[in-house]
């Protein structure tokens, strides 16, 4: 891991004044190209600012394909936008790119495309896809004498694919303690709670009971998901589960815990009211 | 075939460190070669293909070589979509071989047919599909993929199929291989059908029709130089293969065939039909059942000469 910078830390309050920032970015770009999921980007932002500015993931934004980083996959694609505007922040693309988002030739799409910016590691959309593609680069690190971890971030509707069940029942056989899931457990899903449509609860118990190292955190409690993050191995010689308890549309009054806000577009007076309560200048 | 599939894969595996083995919880001592060969690159998925498939697109995406095995309906069917997004979209280079494909696991009834599955893989952006005829097809199939830097589907048949070459033939994805000369009749045969298909060129030939056979292996893409000599040179052309008529070296040939500017020769189909087997038996007399013997070939050649 020599060759990797330092991982990026900042202060407590500069992670909360930039999720704050990034929320705000997440409003702007869904009004502007009409795209949905805005609920579900919330929702997750801080998982992703844990991630990458709390000095969890290490990678170098001017070397994304360092054989030798951490792999971050966003397995919940329909939140693509929080991870574009993260990896921006981070110093990935350029900022202007986000001005181009869901917009016809633009490299960021709804949902990302193979390759389709420095730092997205896979094209995801349809879910139950990153963590069977994270096990596979986790594997690949085992057997290339690598020591880079996986991180996947899946959505709590996600975890209704048995793809998923099917990756969690083999990922403890191979013992890849390097691979961590954390499910951003906003307790909705796209038309239903999430314990209502399928008997999701209680999610800790089945992460440990499929073999996983599992704990839950408070998934906007940015400093406590990166302390957990960070821990990865954690010395079970197990993988790693976080269930992160979250809110969809974290972070605006009118919009958490709103599950209209999963396909809903905020009007302009809405982007400025949104604007006022995150404090953004 | 798939005895032959375990010693090329344990070989190319002692070539080349990247090769990496799933196993859909199959083939019970058949690699213990490749483990003993390849440690730590032998993997039993379990019986859960859709984590398989994005287990080996992982895999591919960080430098490995992986070949997922197991039998055909469930590494193709049960994980198409795994197979789409994960592999296909990324492109990235998966070799996925499917066993006892077509009717040769016919007495283990329809779950385990696989007569549809080339025409689903087909419809893949940047996905090969393979069919190789004897077990020296099946090595160099299996080398050509892994040589291959995208997507390659295999079909095998099981164990004990006649073998048809005397050694490895030149092999390349896209481009058939002769097998008899002829000058009226052209049978393209995809696979483990091959020997039926020279049965049938030998009947012709006793009725004085002058019958050429190719082995067609490639179904994706498809020797379309060679077809574009095959219908300006011969009088009637047949596909010939373990798999519906719909979709697969059949219905690629018919696609291929489409735009061809008339008249041209008309192109006879043999395969199974547009219906689940659900008659208990095995797999000769499933290929009976659609009309899959040299015999019901030559005849229909045969009438539609006539006609």
């Amino acid at each position: 891991m020599s060759a990797l910078p330092e991982p990026v830390v900042i202060s407590s309050a500069e992670l909360q004044r930039l999720s704050r920032k990034i929320r705000y970015k997440l409003i702007e770009m869904s009004h502007r190209s009409g795209a949905p999921h805005l609920g579900s980007a919330m929702s997750c932002t801080d998982i992703l600012v844990a991630a990458y500015f709390g000095g969890v993931v290490q990678i170098d934004p001017k070397q994304p394909q360092d054989p030798q980083r951490d792999r971050f996959i966003l397995s919940k694609g329909h939140a693509a936008s929080a991870l574009y505007v993260t990896l921006a922040e981070r110093g990935f693309f350029p900022r202007e790119w986000l001005e181009t988002f869901a917009t016809h030739g633009s490299p960021l799409a709804e949902q990302p495309a193979p390759n389709c910016a420095p730092g997205v590691e896979l094209a995801t959309g349809s879910l139950g896809h990153g963590l069977p593609v994270g096990v596979g680069a986790a594997l690949a690190a085992r057997i290339q004498k690598r020591d880079y971890r996986v991180f996947v971030v899946m959505s709590d509707g996600e975890c209704n694919e048995g793809s998923v069940w099917e990756a969690a029942m083999f990922a403890p056989a191979c013992r890849l303690e390097r691979l961590c899931v954390v499910v951003d457990y906003n307790k909705w899903q796209a038309t239903g709670r999430s314990n209502d449509v399928m008997s999701l609860a209680p999610l800790v118990r089945k992460w440990e009971a499929f073999g996983w190292s599992a704990s839950e955190v408070d998934g906007h409690d940015v400093a406590a998901l990166a302390a957990k993050m960070s821990r990865v191995p954690d010395g079970t010689g197990q993988p790693v589960a976080i269930i992160a308890h979250t809110v969809k549309g974290k972070g605006v009054s009118f919009m958490e815990d709103d599950n209209n806000w999963h396909y809903r577009i905020p009007k302009a007076e809405e982007v400025a009211a949104a604007r006022k309560e995150l404090g953004v200048e | 075939m798939r005895n032959a599939f375990a010693q090329q894969i344990t070989s190319l595996g002692e070539q080349d460190p990247r090769v990496v083995l799933l196993s859909g919880d199959i083939g019970n001592r058949l690699f213990d070669e490749f483990k003993a060969t390849c440690p730590g690159r032998f993997y039993n998925c379990g019986v859960a293909e859709a984590n398989m498939i994005g287990v080996a697109a992982g895999l591919a995406m960080n430098g490995l070589r992986p070949v997922c095995y197991t039998i055909a309906p469930f590494v193709t069917y049960r994980c198409m979509e795994q197979i789409r997004v994960d592999v296909c979209y990324h492109d990235v280079p998966v070799t996925i071989v499917g066993t006892g494909a077509g009717l040769a696991y016919a007495s283990l009834g329809a779950t385990h047919h696989s007569c549809e599955e080339m025409g689903m893989l087909r419809l893949l952006p940047g996905m090969s599909v393979l069919a190789p005829a004897d077990e020296w097809e099946v090595r160099a199939a299996v080398k050509a993929a892994l040589r291959h830097p995208h997507p390659v589907y295999i079909r095998l048949g099981k164990k004990g199929e006649p073998v048809i070459h005397t050694a490895e033939p030149e092999f390349r994805i896209g481009k058939a291989i002769p097998m008899r000369a002829g000058d009226a009749v052209c049978l393209l045969a995809a696979g483990t059908v091959l020997p039926m298909a020279i049965l049938a060129a030998d009947i012709l030939g006793q009725r004085n029709v002058s019958t050429a056979v190719y082995s067609v292996h490639s179904i994706k893409p498809v020797d379309t130089e060679l077809m574009a000599a095959v219908f300006a040179r011969f009088k009637l052309v047949a596909t010939i293969e373990e798999h519906s008529v719909l979709g697969g070296l059949g219905g690629a040939i018919a696609e291929w065939a489409a735009e061809l500017p008339s008249p041209r020769p008309p192109h006879l189909r043999f395969g199974t039909g547009d219906a689940f087997l659900h008659e208990t038996c095995e797999q000769e007399e499933a290929r009976a059942h659609f009309g899959l013997t040299a015999a019901a070939i030559a005849d229909r050649i045969s009438r539609s000469l006539a006609s």
